[in-house]
Protein backbone atom coordinates (compact mmCIF):
# COMPACT_ATOMS: atom_id res chain seq x y z
CA UNK A 1 0.00 0.00 0.00
CA UNK A 2 1.22 2.92 -0.70
CA UNK A 3 1.86 5.41 1.83
CA UNK A 4 -0.52 8.30 0.58
CA UNK A 5 -2.90 5.80 0.31
CA UNK A 6 -2.81 4.72 3.87
CA UNK A 7 -2.72 8.40 4.83
CA UNK A 8 -5.64 9.15 3.06
CA UNK A 9 -7.63 5.59 4.88
CA UNK A 10 -6.53 6.90 8.19
CA UNK A 11 -7.90 9.87 7.63
CA UNK A 12 -11.17 8.88 5.96
CA UNK A 13 -10.99 6.20 9.40
CA UNK A 14 -10.70 9.57 11.75
CA UNK A 15 -13.15 11.16 10.46
CA UNK A 16 -16.04 8.12 10.63
CA UNK A 17 -16.33 8.17 7.09
CA UNK A 18 -16.52 4.79 5.51
CA UNK A 19 -14.09 3.62 2.38
CA UNK A 20 -12.90 0.71 0.98
CA UNK A 21 -9.50 -0.35 -0.44
CA UNK A 22 -9.61 -2.33 -3.70
CA UNK A 23 -6.75 -4.72 -4.30
CA UNK A 24 -5.62 -6.76 -7.08
CA UNK A 25 -4.44 -9.68 -5.35
CA UNK A 26 -2.71 -10.64 -8.43
CA UNK A 27 -0.64 -7.83 -9.30
CA UNK A 28 -0.59 -5.52 -6.13
CA UNK A 29 -2.77 -2.88 -7.80
CA UNK A 30 -4.59 -0.65 -5.30
CA UNK A 31 -6.76 2.40 -4.91
CA UNK A 32 -8.74 3.55 -1.78
CA UNK A 33 -12.37 4.56 -2.97
CA UNK A 34 -14.50 6.79 -0.46
CA UNK A 35 -17.92 6.62 0.70
CA UNK A 36 -19.23 9.84 -1.38
CA UNK A 37 -17.20 7.91 -4.80
CA UNK A 38 -18.95 4.63 -4.49
CA UNK A 39 -22.03 5.51 -6.31
CA UNK A 40 -19.73 7.01 -9.71
CA UNK A 41 -17.65 3.60 -9.22
CA UNK A 42 -17.36 0.52 -12.13
CA UNK A 43 -17.62 -1.50 -8.96
CA UNK A 44 -20.69 0.55 -7.15
CA UNK A 45 -22.71 -2.76 -7.01
CA UNK A 46 -20.31 -4.70 -5.17
CA UNK A 47 -18.67 -1.77 -3.17
CA UNK A 48 -22.41 -0.62 -1.78
CA UNK A 49 -23.14 -4.31 -1.17
CA UNK A 50 -19.64 -5.01 1.13
CA UNK A 51 -20.29 -1.91 2.61
CA UNK A 52 -23.62 -2.05 3.68
CA UNK A 53 -22.85 -5.62 5.24
CA UNK A 54 -19.79 -3.95 7.05
CA UNK A 55 -17.80 -6.95 5.42
CA UNK A 56 -14.71 -7.98 3.55
CA UNK A 57 -14.83 -9.81 0.47
CA UNK A 58 -12.59 -10.92 -2.52
CA UNK A 59 -14.91 -11.14 -6.02
CA UNK A 60 -13.85 -11.56 -9.51
CA UNK A 61 -14.71 -9.00 -11.84
CA UNK A 62 -14.13 -9.26 -15.89
CA UNK A 63 -11.61 -12.68 -14.94
CA UNK A 64 -9.85 -10.26 -12.46
CA UNK A 65 -9.67 -11.23 -8.15
CA UNK A 66 -10.13 -8.57 -6.73
CA UNK A 67 -10.11 -7.94 -2.68
CA UNK A 68 -12.46 -5.55 -1.00
CA UNK A 69 -11.15 -4.50 2.13
CA UNK A 70 -14.09 -2.51 3.37
CA UNK A 71 -13.68 0.10 6.35
CA UNK A 72 -16.55 1.28 8.18
CA UNK A 73 -16.81 3.27 11.08
CA UNK A 74 -17.80 1.17 14.54
CA UNK A 75 -21.60 1.84 14.86
CA UNK A 76 -22.76 4.39 18.36
CA UNK A 77 -25.71 3.75 19.82
CA UNK A 78 -26.82 6.42 22.26
CA UNK A 79 -29.55 5.82 24.51
CA UNK A 80 -31.36 8.71 25.97
CA UNK A 81 -33.05 7.57 29.05
CA UNK A 82 -31.40 5.25 32.03
CA UNK A 83 -34.55 3.29 32.22
CA UNK A 84 -35.07 -0.87 32.57
CA UNK A 85 -35.00 -1.30 29.49
CA UNK A 86 -32.32 0.64 28.78
CA UNK A 87 -30.35 -1.45 31.52
CA UNK A 88 -31.13 -4.81 29.41
CA UNK A 89 -30.40 -2.60 25.76
CA UNK A 90 -27.07 -1.56 26.46
CA UNK A 91 -25.16 -4.87 27.54
CA UNK A 92 -27.12 -6.23 24.16
CA UNK A 93 -25.84 -3.48 22.13
CA UNK A 94 -22.15 -3.72 23.16
CA UNK A 95 -22.75 -7.89 22.06
CA UNK A 96 -23.28 -6.14 18.96
CA UNK A 97 -20.51 -3.91 18.60
CA UNK A 98 -21.91 -0.79 19.33
CA UNK A 99 -20.13 1.61 21.50
CA UNK A 100 -23.29 2.46 24.08
CA UNK A 101 -23.75 5.69 25.65
CA UNK A 102 -26.50 6.48 28.10
CA UNK A 103 -27.56 9.49 28.77
CA UNK A 104 -29.89 10.65 31.27
CA UNK A 105 -30.37 14.29 33.81
CA UNK A 106 -31.87 12.28 36.19
CA UNK A 107 -29.24 10.61 38.37
CA UNK A 108 -31.43 8.08 40.29
CA UNK A 109 -31.78 6.42 36.77
CA UNK A 110 -28.02 7.20 35.34
CA UNK A 111 -26.50 5.34 38.59
CA UNK A 112 -23.41 3.15 38.13
CA UNK A 113 -25.01 0.93 40.01
CA UNK A 114 -27.79 0.40 37.38
CA UNK A 115 -25.71 0.97 34.58
CA UNK A 116 -21.83 -1.42 35.23
CA UNK A 117 -19.02 -0.52 32.60
CA UNK A 118 -21.70 1.47 30.46
CA UNK A 119 -20.72 5.00 29.67
CA UNK A 120 -22.84 7.30 31.60
CA UNK A 121 -23.59 10.99 31.37
CA UNK A 122 -25.80 12.46 34.20
CA UNK A 123 -26.88 15.47 32.06
CA UNK A 124 -29.15 17.27 30.04
CA UNK A 125 -29.55 16.60 26.37
CA UNK A 126 -28.13 19.86 25.01
CA UNK A 127 -25.22 19.60 27.34
CA UNK A 128 -24.84 15.99 26.77
CA UNK A 129 -24.95 15.20 23.01
CA UNK A 130 -22.50 17.42 21.33
CA UNK A 131 -19.25 16.16 22.66
CA UNK A 132 -20.58 12.66 21.50
CA UNK A 133 -20.29 13.23 17.79
CA UNK A 134 -23.62 11.81 16.80
CA UNK A 135 -23.22 11.35 13.15
CA UNK A 136 -24.72 9.14 10.41
CA UNK A 137 -23.02 5.86 11.72
CA UNK A 138 -25.02 6.21 14.95
CA UNK A 139 -28.30 4.82 16.61
CA UNK A 140 -29.93 7.48 18.44
CA UNK A 141 -33.13 6.12 20.83
CA UNK A 142 -34.94 8.21 22.97
CA UNK A 143 -36.49 6.47 25.85
CA UNK A 144 -37.30 8.67 29.13
CA UNK A 145 -41.39 9.29 28.32
CA UNK A 146 -40.51 12.75 29.27
CA UNK A 147 -40.95 15.47 26.57
CA UNK A 148 -38.55 17.70 28.68
CA UNK A 149 -35.45 15.07 28.06
CA UNK A 150 -36.64 13.06 24.95
CA UNK A 151 -37.37 15.74 22.59
CA UNK A 152 -34.20 17.98 22.23
CA UNK A 153 -32.93 14.77 22.29
CA UNK A 154 -34.47 13.71 19.06
CA UNK A 155 -34.18 17.03 17.42
CA UNK A 156 -30.47 16.38 18.02
CA UNK A 157 -31.13 13.43 16.37
CA UNK A 158 -32.34 15.23 13.43
CA UNK A 159 -30.23 17.04 12.98
CA UNK A 160 -26.93 14.28 12.87
CA UNK A 161 -28.93 12.71 10.09
CA UNK A 162 -28.39 9.37 12.50
CA UNK A 163 -29.53 6.27 10.38
CA UNK A 164 -32.12 4.96 12.96
CA UNK A 165 -33.92 6.90 15.60
CA UNK A 166 -36.35 5.55 17.66
CA UNK A 167 -38.45 6.74 20.45
CA UNK A 168 -40.88 4.77 23.17
CA UNK A 169 -44.07 5.28 23.64
CA UNK A 170 -47.32 4.56 21.90
CA UNK A 171 -49.45 5.95 18.86
CA UNK A 172 -50.95 7.91 20.91
CA UNK A 173 -48.09 9.07 22.76
CA UNK A 174 -46.61 9.45 19.55
CA UNK A 175 -48.92 11.28 17.37
CA UNK A 176 -48.66 14.02 20.56
CA UNK A 177 -44.95 13.94 20.15
CA UNK A 178 -45.56 15.04 16.33
CA UNK A 179 -46.95 17.55 17.51
CA UNK A 180 -44.34 19.39 19.76
CA UNK A 181 -41.58 18.48 17.44
CA UNK A 182 -43.55 20.18 14.49
CA UNK A 183 -44.24 23.25 16.50
CA UNK A 184 -40.30 23.17 17.52
CA UNK A 185 -39.31 22.98 13.98
CA UNK A 186 -38.67 19.60 12.56
CA UNK A 187 -39.27 18.54 9.00
CA UNK A 188 -42.31 15.73 7.73
CA UNK A 189 -39.11 14.22 6.76
CA UNK A 190 -37.44 14.29 9.88
CA UNK A 191 -40.40 13.44 11.75
CA UNK A 192 -41.14 10.45 9.51
CA UNK A 193 -37.44 8.75 10.32
CA UNK A 194 -38.88 7.91 13.68
CA UNK A 195 -39.16 4.57 14.58
CA UNK A 196 -42.56 4.95 16.92
CA UNK A 197 -43.32 2.57 18.88
CA UNK A 198 -40.08 1.56 19.09
CA UNK A 199 -38.62 -2.09 18.20
CA UNK A 200 -39.86 -4.48 15.55
CA UNK A 201 -43.32 -6.03 16.59
CA UNK A 202 -42.51 -9.66 18.00
CA UNK A 203 -44.65 -8.80 20.97
CA UNK A 204 -41.91 -8.48 23.26
CA UNK A 205 -43.02 -7.78 27.25
CA UNK A 206 -39.99 -7.83 29.12
CA UNK A 207 -37.48 -4.94 28.99
CA UNK A 208 -35.16 -7.51 28.02
CA UNK A 209 -37.75 -8.78 25.04
CA UNK A 210 -38.33 -5.08 23.93
CA UNK A 211 -34.36 -4.22 23.73
CA UNK A 212 -34.04 -7.27 21.41
CA UNK A 213 -37.04 -5.94 19.65
CA UNK A 214 -35.23 -2.83 19.16
CA UNK A 215 -31.52 -3.94 18.19
CA UNK A 216 -33.79 -6.11 15.86
CA UNK A 217 -35.47 -3.10 14.24
CA UNK A 218 -31.72 -1.46 13.90
CA UNK A 219 -30.17 -4.08 12.52
CA UNK A 220 -32.73 -4.78 9.72
CA UNK A 221 -32.14 -0.74 9.17
CA UNK A 222 -28.31 -1.09 8.91
CA UNK A 223 -27.82 -3.94 6.79
CA UNK A 224 -31.59 -4.81 4.42
CA UNK A 225 -31.16 -2.64 1.23
CA UNK A 226 -33.51 0.23 1.15
CA UNK A 227 -36.06 -2.20 -0.90
CA UNK A 228 -36.29 -5.30 1.16
CA UNK A 229 -36.58 -2.35 4.11
CA UNK A 230 -39.73 -1.09 2.35
CA UNK A 231 -41.36 -4.43 1.78
CA UNK A 232 -40.56 -4.96 5.90
CA UNK A 233 -42.19 -2.30 6.82
CA UNK B 1 -17.76 -4.12 13.04
CA UNK B 2 -14.39 -3.90 11.14
CA UNK B 3 -12.51 -0.88 12.19
CA UNK B 4 -10.78 -2.71 15.13
CA UNK B 5 -8.24 -2.71 13.35
CA UNK B 6 -8.11 1.13 14.14
CA UNK B 7 -4.71 0.68 15.71
CA UNK B 8 -2.64 -1.11 13.01
CA UNK B 9 -3.37 1.34 10.57
CA UNK B 10 -2.12 4.25 12.64
CA UNK B 11 0.98 1.98 13.52
CA UNK B 12 1.35 1.09 9.65
CA UNK B 13 1.85 4.74 9.43
CA UNK B 14 3.47 5.52 12.41
CA UNK B 15 6.50 2.98 11.50
CA UNK B 16 7.05 4.25 8.28
CA UNK B 17 6.72 7.85 8.97
CA UNK B 18 9.26 7.18 11.42
CA UNK B 19 11.18 5.67 9.02
CA UNK B 20 10.74 1.71 9.43
CA UNK B 21 10.23 -0.94 6.57
CA UNK B 22 6.77 -2.02 6.80
CA UNK B 23 4.63 -4.36 5.87
CA UNK B 24 0.36 -5.73 6.06
CA UNK B 25 -0.72 -8.80 5.75
CA UNK B 26 -4.47 -9.37 5.32
CA UNK B 27 -6.76 -12.09 5.15
CA UNK B 28 -8.46 -11.64 1.98
CA UNK B 29 -9.81 -14.85 1.66
CA UNK B 30 -11.10 -17.71 4.03
CA UNK B 31 -13.01 -21.46 3.57
CA UNK B 32 -14.19 -23.79 6.45
CA UNK B 33 -13.61 -22.75 9.78
CA UNK B 34 -10.92 -19.90 9.62
CA UNK B 35 -9.89 -18.05 13.06
CA UNK B 36 -10.12 -15.06 11.99
CA UNK B 37 -12.32 -13.23 8.88
CA UNK B 38 -11.18 -11.57 5.80
CA UNK B 39 -10.16 -7.80 6.09
CA UNK B 40 -8.51 -9.12 9.99
CA UNK B 41 -4.46 -7.98 9.36
CA UNK B 42 -1.05 -7.67 10.44
CA UNK B 43 1.31 -4.95 10.37
CA UNK B 44 5.00 -5.82 10.75
CA UNK B 45 8.37 -3.88 10.86
CA UNK B 46 11.81 -4.30 10.04
CA UNK B 47 12.62 -5.22 13.73
CA UNK B 48 10.19 -7.73 13.62
CA UNK B 49 8.11 -5.89 15.53
CA UNK B 50 4.01 -7.00 14.81
CA UNK B 51 0.96 -5.62 15.85
CA UNK B 52 -2.64 -7.76 14.79
CA UNK B 53 -3.42 -10.94 13.81
CA UNK B 54 -4.04 -12.91 10.57
CA UNK B 55 -5.03 -15.97 12.86
CA UNK B 56 -5.66 -17.53 16.30
CA UNK B 57 -1.91 -17.16 16.31
CA UNK B 58 -0.93 -20.53 14.18
CA UNK B 59 0.72 -18.27 11.61
CA UNK B 60 1.68 -15.72 12.32
CA UNK B 61 5.29 -16.77 12.67
CA UNK B 62 5.45 -17.53 9.08
CA UNK B 63 3.47 -14.58 8.24
CA UNK B 64 5.74 -12.36 9.47
CA UNK B 65 9.33 -14.25 7.73
CA UNK B 66 7.11 -13.72 4.63
CA UNK B 67 6.79 -10.29 5.35
CA UNK B 68 10.50 -9.25 6.15
CA UNK B 69 10.63 -10.66 2.30
CA UNK B 70 8.43 -8.77 1.22
CA UNK B 71 9.56 -5.26 2.77
CA UNK B 72 12.80 -6.46 1.40
CA UNK B 73 11.82 -6.88 -2.30
CA UNK B 74 8.44 -4.57 -2.63
CA UNK B 75 6.85 -7.29 -4.47
CA UNK B 76 3.43 -8.34 -2.65
CA UNK B 77 2.86 -11.89 -1.79
CA UNK B 78 -0.07 -13.77 -1.98
CA UNK B 79 0.26 -16.53 1.17
CA UNK B 80 -2.04 -19.68 1.34
CA UNK B 81 -2.39 -21.63 4.46
CA UNK B 82 -4.82 -24.48 5.34
CA UNK B 83 -4.26 -28.42 6.77
CA UNK B 84 -4.19 -29.81 3.41
CA UNK B 85 -1.51 -27.82 1.96
CA UNK B 86 1.91 -29.82 3.25
CA UNK B 87 4.17 -28.49 0.47
CA UNK B 88 4.22 -24.57 -0.17
CA UNK B 89 3.78 -24.06 3.86
CA UNK B 90 4.52 -26.15 6.80
CA UNK B 91 2.54 -24.11 9.27
CA UNK B 92 -1.21 -24.87 9.05
CA UNK B 93 -4.49 -24.18 10.51
CA UNK B 94 -5.19 -26.42 13.51
CA UNK B 95 -8.76 -25.68 12.90
CA UNK B 96 -8.93 -27.45 9.60
CA UNK B 97 -9.68 -24.15 7.60
CA UNK B 98 -8.08 -22.53 5.13
CA UNK B 99 -6.90 -19.18 4.79
CA UNK B 100 -5.11 -16.74 2.13
CA UNK B 101 -2.97 -13.83 3.28
CA UNK B 102 -2.12 -11.12 0.74
CA UNK B 103 0.92 -9.17 2.02
CA UNK B 104 2.22 -5.97 0.72
CA UNK B 105 5.20 -3.69 1.50
CA UNK B 106 3.68 0.09 2.79
CA UNK B 107 5.21 2.82 0.74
Amino acid sequence: MKLETLQQLNAERAARRPAIVVTDTATGEQRLVKAADIAADPLAAELSKQLRMGKSASVEVNGKKLFLNVYAPTAKLVIVGAVHISQALAPLARTLGYDVTVVDPRTAFASPERFPDVPLIAEWPDVALPPLNVDAYTAFVAVTHDPKIDDPALLHAFERGCFYIGALGSKKTHAKRIERLKQQGASDADLAKIHAPIGLAIGAVSPAEIAVSIMAEITATLRLPAAAKAQAA
Amino acid sequence: MLDREEDILKAAEDWKSAGHGVALATVVETWGSAPRPAGSSLVINDDGTFLGSVSGGCVEGAVVTEALDVIESGAPKLLEFGVADETAWKVGLSCGGTIRVFVEKVG
